[in-house]
């Protein structure tokens, strides 16, 4: 880690080297400088992709967490079936019996990734396995974005800041979440896509070319198969050209960089089913399609300009024409609006610009953790000291203005405020938060590296020339310059290189302790201080594998649908696409209901087995019962009949004696407690102690009449019970 | 060595199959012949041998393997090694307190849960065991009947006229259920005697049914005492018999009168009251005959067999339809005669294509041959469908049949390619094509 440290002053190579041979010297410098550049990225590429390799090593090569289970599965069929196949492809395994068009309702760009290099490993003749590619693909795409870092660093600041911004990135935790070894998930190709868009961008701005607009009108279709976070792109990048069209840095270079990305971007867009012809009509892609057309009109009242030459003409001319133009503009976004021909903005769109909107609007948005508005701690556990470098890499941005400072300004500006209404876009802000630190760090050290330098230099050519008069002269001017200018630049650098450990310290640290847990297996510490592992879930679902019928339905609350699905290879009823919020409210509603309520539900539904979570035993607190009052929520939210104060006591939740009687006796209580009651979990405490929430259980006495247990695994954190089959003689 | 394997391999497939195939010749009540064998018949006094003989030599003469036993046998089981050894039990012995051997109530319903048939009739003197068995089947005897042994069914309209007994708990019933399948093609013509307590039905029971009511007039209370409050059973409340068809097709029958089944009832004649004809004979032999081949399967079962649907003009089911598919369904429904698989017709058997709500909802048309079949457009939804048949009628087995199928949308080559309404759109796009290149043209090469 302290080699990233090292990486990020990046000293220039000594010039302190014998004058003669000069011309040989200045060649041979700029060699080394570029060897030292060259060697630094690929230990920060190696690096960037070692570290995202913990989850591995503590654990083994698996796929994590929820969604990825989905990925994985589709990139097995991708790869078994083909990719007509993948297209194609109606599920009737998930959200039965509703079934689910998977090739029209996911990103398919992280799987198609996956499969390619599959196929390349294949083709050079490695036997591999998908999942192992599966596992590597974020690490991989992480050092290509270390990669991408350093040249955007380049384009808008200089090589140094693109190194030490290409280190910074290779570590920070807030991006490292995201893609360790086995979270295959969208986001960890897409914020590689994200990156490089916006790079290519960048440079398309900065030389006005056609080829570069091309290629990040490429960027985008990749980043738009990839992940639904494209919308942030498509917003920003009109945002941006509006505001160098508002301070007047409108230019030939800007237009042909925009229309072309723009309209390119668009048409490809547009092929991913997905997206479809959301990408002209939804409200979220409109901003884009405006500042297009703004930008006809800029360059209309340009050429109209060049030909009249006249101002006040013009200035009459330029009100009529942006009157109208604003007009028609307004008339149109009215319109379809109106008819509904522009679909009005998402829910999940909504809360980003008001945070409030999803939890009194919608239940299931609010309900994910991930979707929660960050709290401080978060921000300096994922970004450490470069939440304090960022404001000051935004002055030195402001200082030196340019195209592209402006654009990583507002990048940088409009990532925060996005990653503090909700926890995961963290992730988007972290590329933007090492790009304007990076600035700052290089800037800093440079300039103080350069006092020391000049300081040196200055006694170097006084030396040389040999007069003691002069170097005491020049001495005297340096030290009235500023005082003990050279020992603080020195204490500074000192300060900046601890700083910088730190950091390098505290990404380690989090990414081995935090970011690395799978999820779906639990680690935890002994009585003895050993590792205890919980592997739960991966017992129930091979029990579900290998016990229950092939076309079983298993009910159960949407979270494990997808690790159900591909680990279980059993048919849900709902399950992470959270697609149809009344088929998620009426598992809800079963999970809420009274045993014989329940039983009606899932008679109609079909199920055949119940799971549901337990923390209780463990001390695993993201459990069911935790969870439940969301349940409620979802419920209620679409059937009036579950109200979420029936199960609250003063508006206190709770499980013991005290819990409301209905909170006591509903499917989910029953499910999740049943037979607790004659365990004892900890010494000293009575029977049925529940750990996770610290309590006496209040229904000690379950008893079951339409459901059986069918299974419960060693930990107990997972429990699967059957459904029994209606009475025989009744 | 490779020669043994390869021989094992062999032998193994061929043992399994004989294996599962050996325990079905022994096992009589099977999905083939779904009549029963060996009936289980107990009675609390081995008089009943001789005073019910009409009743069991008509079942031994129908080819049943009566094995009559003394309720309290120290030998009694129903199942051995996990096999059940009968087919069928009677319960002709309703002062029983207690079963001997491994009989209990939970073994009689496990018995009935297992898919066995049960006869189970009572009187005045029923024990709390046999009341328990019928309660758990959805009949409550009479209640006041516990507390005053003697509480028997009274009707003073339709009792059967006799010179001796003035009481009028001889009751002279004729209001049989009306199906053909229960009860038999003829029309019992003279009225069934009853004398016994009366059962309501629970109403939370849906399986249920009274074959025999009670008439409007009826009322359950001691003959010998002097009515002093309301009697709590009246009217046609009252059951004398009734059926039970549970969910796995296993069949009860209960009654409160074990005389019904008595040679003194199946012989005497019977004159209900009110009415002028005489009767030589009563009803009780024909009913109890009739009743009992229902009861042990000898009529009114079902069978579906060859479930098949495919598009129209192939032969191969598929594993998937998609949207706007035309299909076929048919399936086969035959009738067991009692000897033989007869072709079921009816005009009723309908299929349902069904995802939460059935989409669609159609008749099967029959070829009279035990063929029904229907074919339809699969709807304009996708989603995983089922194949439902849900038929059932009086007195008939229910045939319960579901079968899943998903349906899925078009796929990407299956929509139209070029669609009229959208040549203005493809005039459209290559006239600006067309356009963009000649203008390009001119304007770089013509200045």
């Amino acid at each position: 880690m302290g080699a990233k440290a090292e990486n990020g002053p990046k000293p220039p190579p000594p010039l302190s080297s014998p004058p003669p041979f000069k011309a040989l010297v200045k060649l041979k410098t700029k060699q080394q400088e570029l060897l030292i550049r060259a060697a630094a990225l690929a230990l920060i590429y190696v690096l960037a992709f070692a570290i995202r390799l913990f989850s591995v090593l503590r654990y083994e090569s698996m796929i994590h967490e929820f969604d990825p289970y989905f990925n994985y599965r589709t990139t097995l069929f991708l790869t078994r079936n083909g990719f007509y196949e993948f297209w194609n492809w109606f599920d009737s395994e998930s959200w039965y019996p509703l079934g689910r068009i998977i090739g029209g309702t996911l990103y398919p760009g992280l799987m198609v990734t996956a499969a390619l290099i599959y196929r390349a490993l294949r083709f050079l003749t490695f036997a591999i396995h998908i999942r192992e590619v599966c596992v590597l693909t974020a690490p991989f795409f992480a050092s290509n974005t270390t990669l991408v870092a350093y040249f955007f660093g380049k384009e808008i600041w200089d090589a140094g800041a693109g190194l030490v911004a290409a280190a910074l990135i290779a570590i920070c935790p807030g991006y490292i979440s995201r893609s360790v070894a086995g979270s295959y998930d969208n986001e960890g190709v897409a914020i590689f896509a994200l990156l490089f868009t916006f790079y290519l961008f960048v440079k398309a701005v900065n030389t006005g070319s056609l080829a570069w607009s091309l290629a990040s009108a490429f960027g985008y279709f990749y980043m738009v198969s990839a992940w639904g976070g494209y919308v942030f792109i498509i917003n920003l990048i009109p945002l941006y050209v509006l505001v160098l069209l508002v301070t007047g840095r409108y230019s030939m270079r800007l237009y042909v960089a925009y229309n072309c990305m723009y309209v390119l971007g668009m048409l490809l867009a547009m092929q991913i089913r997905f997206v479809g012809f959301q990408h002209v009509q939804s409200g979220e892609h409109m901003a884009a399609m405006g500042v297009f057309f703004l930008m006809q009109v800029f360059y209309f009242l340009y050429w109209v300009k060049d030909m009249l030459n006249d101002t006040k003409l013009f200035q009459s001319f330029l009100q009529i024409t942006l009157t109208c133009a604003i007009g028609v503009g307004t008339l149109a976004l009215g319109i379809g609006m109106a008819s509904g021909y522009i679909s009005p903005w998402t829910g999940r769109f909504y809360s980003l610009l008001d945070p409030t909107y999803a939890k009194d609007h919608i239940p299931i948005i609010a309900s994910v953790s991930e979707h929660q508005p960050t709290a401080w701690s978060s921000f300096m556990f994922d970004f450490h000291i470069l939440l304090i470098l960022f404001p000051a890499g935004l002055y030195f941005c402001f200082k030196r203005l340019s195209d592209a400072t402006i654009f990583i300004v507002m990048y940088g500006l409009t990532s925060m405020y996005f990653a503090s209404v909700m926890v995961r876009l963290i992730l988007v802000a972290a590329p933007a938060v090492c790009l304007i630190s990076a600035i700052a760090i290089s800037a800093t050290i440079k300039n103080l590296t350069t006092l020391i330098r000049k300081k040196s230099k200055a006694a170097l050519t006084v030396s040389s020339k040999a007069t003691s008069n002069l170097k005491a002269s020049a001495k005297a001017l340096l030290d009235q310059s500023l005082p003990f200018q050279e020992n603080g630049a020195i204490a500074l650098l000192v300060g900046a290189f601890y700083l910088l450990s730190r950091y390098a310290i505290h990404c380690t640290w989090v990414t081995s302790e935090a970011y690395s847990s799978p999820s779906i297996v639990l680690a935890a510490r002994g009585a003895h201080g050993g590792r205890v592992i919980f592997d739960d879930y991966r017992e129930a679902y091979y029990w579900l594998r290998q016990n229950t019928p092939p076309d079983a339905k298993v009910m159960s609350w949407w979270d494990y649908g997808y690790q159900i699905t591909a680990m279980g290879n059993r048919t849900v009823i709902v399950d992470n696409n959270t697609w149809n919020n009344t088929h998620i409210a009426t598992v809800g509603r079963a999970m809420s209901s009274y045993e014989h309520e329940a039983y009606e539900i899932m008679q109609s539904l079909d199920v055949d087995y119940v799971l549901v979570v337990f923390g209780g035993l463990t001390g695993y607190s993201s459990d069911d019962i935790n969870k439940f009052l969301w349940m409620v929520r979802i419920g209620g939210g679409v059937f009036p009949v579950i109200k979420e104060p029936d199960y609250l006591v003063n508006g206190e939740y709770r499980v013991d004696k005290g819990a409301a009687p209905k909170m006591l006796n509903c499917l989910m209580y029953k499910l999740s407690y049943y037979r607790f009651g004659e365990v004892t979990t900890e010494y000293g405490k009575p029977a049925g102690y529940d750990r996770a929430r610290g309590v006496e259980i209040g229904n000690k006495d379950i008893k079951l009449e339409y459901l059986e247990e069918a299974f419960t695994t060693s930990n107990w954190i997972i429990r699967i019970y059957k459904v029994k089959p209606p009475k025989n003689r009744w | 060595m490779a020669k043994l394997a390869l021989l094992l391999l062999f032998a193994l497939p061929l043992l399994l199959s004989l294996t599962s195939l050996l325990p079905l010749p022994c096992n009589a009540f099977s999905v083939d012949r779904p009549t029963d064998r060996r009936l289980l018949v107990l009675v609390d006094d081995l008089a009943i041998r001789s005073s019910h003989s009409r009743f069991f030599s008509s079942l031994q003469a129908r080819g049943y393997d009566l094995d009559l036993r003394h309720a309290d046998d120290p030998g009694l089981a129903l199942r051995r090694y996990g096999q059940y050894l009968y087919d069928g039990l009677i319960l002709f012995s309703p002062s029983v307190q207690r079963f001997g051997g491994s009989l209990d109530l939970a073994a009689v319903l496990d018995f009935v849960d297992a898919g066995h048939d049960l006869i189970l009739a009572a009187d005045s003197s029923t024990s709390d065991l046999i009341r328990e068995i019928a309660t758990e089947c959805g009949v409550d005897f009479d209640e006041a009947s516990g507390l005053d042994p003697a509480a028997m069914v009274i009707d003073h309209t339709s009792y059967a006229v006799s010179e001796t007994e003035g009481d009028h708990t001889l009751i002279a019933s004729d209001d049989f259920i009306k199906s053909d399948v229960i009860l038999g093609d003829k029309k019992i013509e003279a009225p069934v005697l009853f004398r016994g307590i009366g059962h309501s039905l629970n109403t939370a029971n849906s399986l249920v049914l009274k074959v025999l009511p009670a008439s409007p007039a009826a009322y359950s209370a001691n003959p010998l005492m002097k009515l002093s409050s309301p009697p709590s059973l009246t009217g046609s409340a009252i059951s004398l018999v009734s059926i039970v068809q549970a969910r796995n097709n296993a069949r009860i029958l209960i009654t409160g009168s074990l005389d019904m089944f008595s040679n003194r009832f199946l012989k005497s004649g019977v004159q209900k009251a009110g009415r002028s004809i005489k009767h030589k004979k009563s009803g009780n032999e024909q009913f109890v005959t009739e009743i009992s081949k229902w009861v042990f399967h000898e009529r009114g079962h079902l069978k579906a067999v060859n479930v098949r649907h495919h598009k129209v003009g192939e032969t191969n089911e598929p594993s998937m339809y998609r949207i706007n598919d035309d299909l076929e369904y048919s399936v086969e429904i035959y009738e067991w005669s009692g000897s033989s698989w007869e072709p079921y017709v009816a005009d009723d058997v309908q299929v349902q294509f069904y995802m939460m709500s059935p989409y669609v909802l159609k008749t099967l048309a029959t070829d009279h041959k035990g063929l029904y079949s229907t074919s339809f457009k699969v709807p304009d939804v996708y989603g995983v469908f089922q194949f439902k048949v849900e038929h059932q009628k009086l007195g008939y087995t229910s045939l319960s049949l579901s079968k899943q199928i998903p349906v899925r949308p078009f796929r990407h080559n299956e929509y139209e390619r070029f669609i009229t309404t959208a040549f203005p759109y493809y005039g459209a796009s290559f006239s600006t094509m067309v356009a963009f290149f000649i203008f390009s043209i001119v304007y770089l090469y013509n200045k």
